[in-house]
């Protein structure tokens, strides 16, 4: 019962498919489909990261409706990123794009990573090394047993 | 060896400055993306009747620079820089235009009434959609602009202090260029 009830308020909830607070949709569910999955690439101007499909700043609100319209226009999905990037640069996109200014950015963590495995590896290798031993020597074997055969 | 030794210390000292500089950025700036592009097409009504308030045929005036200012009513800091803007409007070489954005053409009025009118001309973009092919992210927002291209984009208010600072820096260094 508990659980159903958690189940129901969290379904009830809805952030999960929460989409700003409009009236205006496209007609056609496909075409709206699109638009909001353009607008999941927006990053809110106003509000700052959140996208603007989930923000409630008008900002959003006016470039939701520009996304729409453009979709109704026709036009293709870069079209209207490069739209709103002319404008607004790359900071409106939550997912910025590889680019040498930003190289380090996306390397960066595959760099550091390697350079991780490579003392990991080297470490490993090197404990493994220190540990190998030589077989005992004659002399050796016959100190070992004496101390056995004191001890017994 | 003595090298190996210290190299936890670089490490440390490198990452230190790093994140040093980073806590003096200021993550919620936005770069502009609008510098060294031509000013967008646009035409605006008045403040009052019909006809056009100003339009971007305005802007390509090769005399003057021109500074276009996004204002409302409704903005609270548009009220502090307003003062600066009434400086600005009185430079030599320098024509002050103004765009009210989202503002009911009667309330910019009275706002213009109430604290005086700095600008050469006004147009008003209800929708807010010239404001967006700016890319403006909110009032106020300052453009300089020089032979049709925008040159500098100042978010947030100009204060009186920026004036001197900043500001005059700017539009002499821009007029400079005409004489070359």
């Amino acid at each position: 019962m508990k659980l159903l009830l958690t189940l129901l308020f969290i379904g009830l909830s809805q952030n999960a498919f929460a989409i700003g607070v409009d009236l205006k949709k496209l007609p056609d569910p496909v075409m709206e489909a699109r638009a909001q999955n353009i607008m999941r690439e927006l990053r809110c101007l106003v509000c700052q990261n959140q996208s603007i499909i989930e923000s409630d700043a008008e900002l959003a609100g006016d470039l939701r409706a520009i996304v729409r319209e453009q979709v109704a226009m026709g036009k293709n999905h870069e079209q209207i990123i490069e739209f709103m990037t002319s404008r607004y640069g790359d900071w409106i996109l939550l997912k910025p794009p590889f680019k040498a200014s930003n190289a380090v950015l996306w390397l960066g963590p595959i760099f550091l990573l390697l350079i991780g495995g490579f003392l990991v590896f080297r470490t490993i290798r090197q404990s493994e090394n220190s540990v190998k031993l030589s077989p005992l020597s004659a002399d050796e074997e016959e100190r070992l047993k004496q101390i056995i055969e004191d001890r017994g | 060896m003595q090298f190996k030794r210290f190299l936890p210390l670089f490490i440390f000292a490198g990452l230190f400055v790093v994140f040093i500089i980073g806590l003096t950025l200021n993550p919620r700036e936005i770069p502009s993306a609008m510098i060294n592009k031509p000013v967008p097409e646009f035409s605006l009504p008045p403040l009052k009747g019909d006809g056009v308030g100003l339009s971007s045929a305005d802007l390509k005036d090769t005399e003057n620079i021109i500074i276009i200012n996004f204002f409302a009513s409704w903005c609270g800091p548009c009220r502090v820089e307003h003062p600066s803007l009434e400086i600005l409007g009185k430079m030599d070489g320098v024509k002050l235009f103004g765009i009210a954005y989202k503002d009911l053409p009667r309330n910019s009025i009275s706002f213009l009434k109430s604290l005086g009118n700095p600008y050469a001309k006004v147009g008003t973009d209800l929708k807010g959609r010239t404001a967006i092919d700016w890319g403006v992210t909110g009032t106020p927002e300052t453009f300089f602009i020089k032979n049709g291209i925008i040159r500098y984009q100042h978010i947030g208010p100009i204060y009186e202090s920026q004036i001197a600072e900043k500001i005059v820096p700017i539009i002499n260094e821009l007029k400079e260029e005409s004489g070359s």
